[in-house]
């Protein structure tokens, strides 16, 4: 009995890491951009687009960080494309963020059908070829440890890692310092002699090759293909993460463990057979990241300048 | 002696030639010069919207102008960006801070320059040093790990020009440094303007307070709309002379009144309390009335109560208990709009936030608080060509500049959005017509009309409740002067018989009944 519940809770764990890491470098995306002021909400556009070039890159290539790579790239030009529009040219920036993820579904889908003989699904990455899983078979046969890190992907020590090299690059470093005072006064900064416009060109397309890796992470390593639902609402589910971890980076991770580990525990609760319909319990991280935005979050820890477009010779 | 004579013998640091810039169709700036010499004190004196900023904005390089050029150390520069400005040892603090509130103090002074150790990793203890030195060095004190958003607008004002000090800056731009300052505060930046020419920096200050300009600075650049008008030694001239040339015409500074009795009370307060934010009270059992016909000042320090009491009488804020009567209804706790109907008018604290919607135009603005009522609405519909009849009407009596309905009310100067503001309330022929800070910021023509404006109000025997920091102003204007300290009323006095020296005493907590 005793156990189980041991081995239950390590199971949970487990799913948890899996289910957050995608959450995780997605959200680590939209702190950049929008501590550098410009508000991204076009994250799940890149992840779908940088989820279909990783699995994509995965198959034909057959090295997983390539594929992986490939994805941040991906994800970056989407992420160039933001940047045009509302940093350039001043354009609303939830629109442009909404125009972004309809490009993104909208381009994997028919580069899918070119490079798949129409098929709306990418083949399979055989399993060698997927990330690989550098903790598999080091520690023993069902130990708390084993259940928990056995059979987790690459991915998620990179994401961890990618939480503290940004946090890093914030808080500690002078560029980190230039970025968020972009964010918060870009005047001010434009008065120090700082480029406000390269900054958040920066910010903008680090944040899509985030989420393109976040993408990856999505279908080089929890799946092993890429489908037309395999990006639904995370891009979304990783926003209102960075905001719950209030426009930090390690806020966003607890954050992300949080809606992950629900979805985790969906998984999980959806292998017994419950008298509840497995699409209620599917619900269940959408419905924890409303009642926590609705219950927790106050606008008061944006960025002063989030979504508002920087031009030269405004009113000083 | 005049200016040119004077000029010969110092050493210029800076020579802007025929300065001019346009916006769009609208020249800010018509051929200025301004020189700088190295160790003095340069003024530039205009009214509100004259083109001070902007200028100084040139030299900055934060604007590029159409057409003139600027000359530093006898050099002819190109400065199309901040950082060479700083490079040729050009600092600026800006009318409204450029500080960033989230972060530290060390923090903002170092940014753009910061010291680091491998890898772009910042030194912050190097940083603190740094900016130790530098405000020992000036005698400009600060906390550098202060959070800006923690310390008070004189501080911040400190950590601006330390920010420019710290990029080696040798000509200081103040642009209005004193108008977010109490007195005490003025005669302390005063004191480091001296210190710092005596360390041979040049000063550009900008203002619009005659008195600071007497008392700080060597010579005088008077532009007026955007014109270059003269250039003055200051120890040649005085108030009055550096006034006529900024405004075009005599000004009157004390606005004259006609002695004339009060009425009925119309506006009472009976032992009203008031809880601040943080839920302290803020306003402690006051009474206060005024009658028709009068204008009562009311006299304090900031942050004496004076702004909760004026929330709690438009409605904006919670009564805890008391009462507040007009014309003998009760109007405590009533909302904001039902208390306009009352015939209370308002002019609020805070201009920008709670005086106008600044991204709607001047026609707008003047409706705020009737558009619902026919000619401006018929049905529930906007009559626009009614609105904008009335708005040019006004526009027009009041002399708002620039004479267009359409004109965004952000886009306006200071003083012309407080004229949209009185223009609104004063036609709404309030009872009590109640005005907070209606000057702060302004310059002495548009204060003048403002004062104006308030004594017609009581001529016309209605009720003008005035509150105010600035102690010359209640004393010019009011019929009595009410004193309130830690949010009692602490003293009443006729002004005619009130002494600077007693009123200060209450108000520093000091007076007698
Ligand atoms: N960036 C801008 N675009 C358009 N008009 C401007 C801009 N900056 C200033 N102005 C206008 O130029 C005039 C001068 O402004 P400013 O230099 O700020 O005046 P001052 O500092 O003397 O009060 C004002 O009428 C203002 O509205
Ligand atoms: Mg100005």
């Amino acid at each position: 009995m005793m156990e189980t519940i041991f081995s239950n809770f390590a199971l949970i764990i487990g799913t948890t890491l899996m289910y957050s890491t995608p959450l995780i470098y997605t959200s680590l995306g939209g702190v950049l951009a929008e501590n550098s002021g410009v508000i991204n909400i076009g994250l799940e556009g890149m992840m779908i687009i940088g989820a279909f070039a990783g699995a994509t890159l995965g198959y034909f290539v057959g090295n997983p960080w390539i594929a992986f790579i490939g994805a941040g790239v991906a994800g970056g030009i989407y992420g160039l494309l933001h940047a045009v529009a509302c940093v350039s040219f001043g354009a609303n920036q939830v629109v442009s963020g909404i125009a972004i993820n309809f490009l993104g579904i909208g381009v994997a889908l028919f580069l899918s059908r070119m490079f798949f003989e129409g098929a709306t699904m990418t083949k399979s990455i055989p399993l060698d070829f997927k990330m690989p899983r550098p903790l598999n078979g080091v520690f023993p046969d069902g130990s708390f440890l084993n259940i928990i890190l056995d059979n987790q992907y690459a991915t998620v020590y990179v994401a961890l890692i990618f939480v503290l090299l940004i946090w890093f690059f914030l808080y500690k470093t002078k560029y980190g310092l230039r970025l968020r005072s972009v964010g918060e006064h870009p005047t001010a900064a434009d008065t120090l002699g700082i480029n406000v416009i390269r900054i958040r060109y920066f910010a903008v397309i680090m944040s899509g090759v985030m989420a393109g890796f976040g993408g990856a992470a999505m279908s080089l390593a929890i799946v092993s293909n890429f489908r037309p639902t395999l990006i639904s609402g995370h891009g979304f589910i990783a926003l209102a993460a960075m905001i719950f971890g209030k426009w930090k980076p390690q806020g966003a991770l607890l954050a992300c463990l949080l809606f992950g580990g629900s979805q985790g525990l969906a998984v999980f609760l959806g292998q017994f057979n419950f008298e509840i319909s497995s699409q209620l319990i599917s619900m269940l991280p959408y419905v924890i990241t409303i009642v926590v935005l609705i219950g927790f979050v106050g606008k008061s820890a944006a960025p002063a300048a989030d979504g508002i477009p920087y031009e030269k010779e405004h009113k000083y | 002696m005049g200016y040119k004579d004077k000029a010969k013998s110092l050493t210029k640091v800076i020579e802007m030639k025929n300065i001019t810039k346009k916006f769009g169709n609208f020249v800010a700036n018509d051929s200025v010069n301004l020189d700088v010499f190295k160790g003095k004190v340069h003024a530039l004196l205009g009214e509100n919207g004259a083109g001070k900023s902007t200028l100084m904005n040139i030299l900055y390089g934060l604007y590029s102008p159409t057409s003139g050029e600027i000359l530093i150390n006898g050099k002819k520069v190109d400065i199309t960006n901040p950082n060479i400005a700083i490079e040729h040892g050009i600092g600026m603090v800006h009318q409204h801070f450029m500080l960033i509130k989230p972060f530290t103090v060390a923090q903002n002074i170092i940014l753009g320059r910061e010291p680091t150790s491998k890898f772009s990793v910042l030194n912050m203890k190097k940083a603190i040093k740094d900016v130790k030195e530098i405000s020992e060095r000036y005698g400009l004190y600060v906390d550098p790990n202060a959070k800006i958003e923690d310390i008070s607008v004189s501080m911040q004002q400190r950590v601006e020009i330390l920010k420019a000090l710290y990029r080696g800056a040798e000509i200081l731009i103040l642009d209005e440094p004193t108008a977010v300052l109490t007195p005490q505060e003025i005669v302390e930046l005063i004191q480091i303007i001296k210190n710092l020419t005596k360390e041979g920096k040049s000063i550009i200050l900008i203002s619009h307070k005659l008195k600071e300009i007497i008392a700080a600075a060597d010579f005088c650049l008077i532009i007026r709309r955007g014109k270059h008008i003269d250039t003055v030694v200051v120890s040649e001239t005085d108030e009055k002379g550096l006034a006529s040339k900024m405004v075009g015409r005599e000004v009157i500074f004390n606005v004259p009144k006609e002695d004339k009795k009060a009425g009925d009370e119309i506006f009472s307060i009976k032992d009203l309390v008031v809880k601040d934010n943080r839920g302290i009270v803020a306003v402690d059992n006051l009474n206060l009335s005024v009658k028709k016909g009068e204008i009562l000042g009311l006299a304090g320090i900031d942050g004496n109560g004076q702004t909760e009491l004026l929330e709690a009488i438009t409605g904006l804020r919670k009564v805890e208990s008391g009462e507040i009567k007009i014309n003998g209804e009760d109007i405590t706790n009533n909302t904001p709009f039902q208390i306009i109907n009352k015939k209370i008018s308002h002019i609020p604290e805070d201009r920008q936030k709670r005086g106008l919607i600044l991204d709607f135009d001047i026609s707008e603005n003047m409706i705020l608080e009737n558009y619902h009522n026919y000619p401006f609405a018929k049905r529930g519909v906007l009559q626009y060509n009614n609105i904008k009849k009335y708005a040019k009407e006004l526009i027009n009596k009041f002399d708002v500049r620039p004479r267009e309905e359409s004109k965004l009310t952000g886009t306006l100067s200071g003083g012309n959005q407080q004229k949209v503001i009185i223009a609104r309330e004063v036609t709404n022929d309030p009872d009590l017509l109640i005005a907070a800070q209606p000057t702060r910021g302004l310059d002495v023509g548009a204060i003048e009309f403002v004062h104006q404006s308030l004594i017609e109000q009581r001529n016309n025997d209605k009720a003008v409740f005035l509150i105010s920091f600035e102690l010359d102003e209640v004393m010019n204007v009011s019929d009595r002067i009410a004193v309130i300290y830690e949010g009692k009323i602490v003293g009443i006095v006729n002004a005619k018989e009130a002494k600077i020296e007693e009123l200060g005493l209450m108000m520093a907590g000091g007076g007698s009944k």
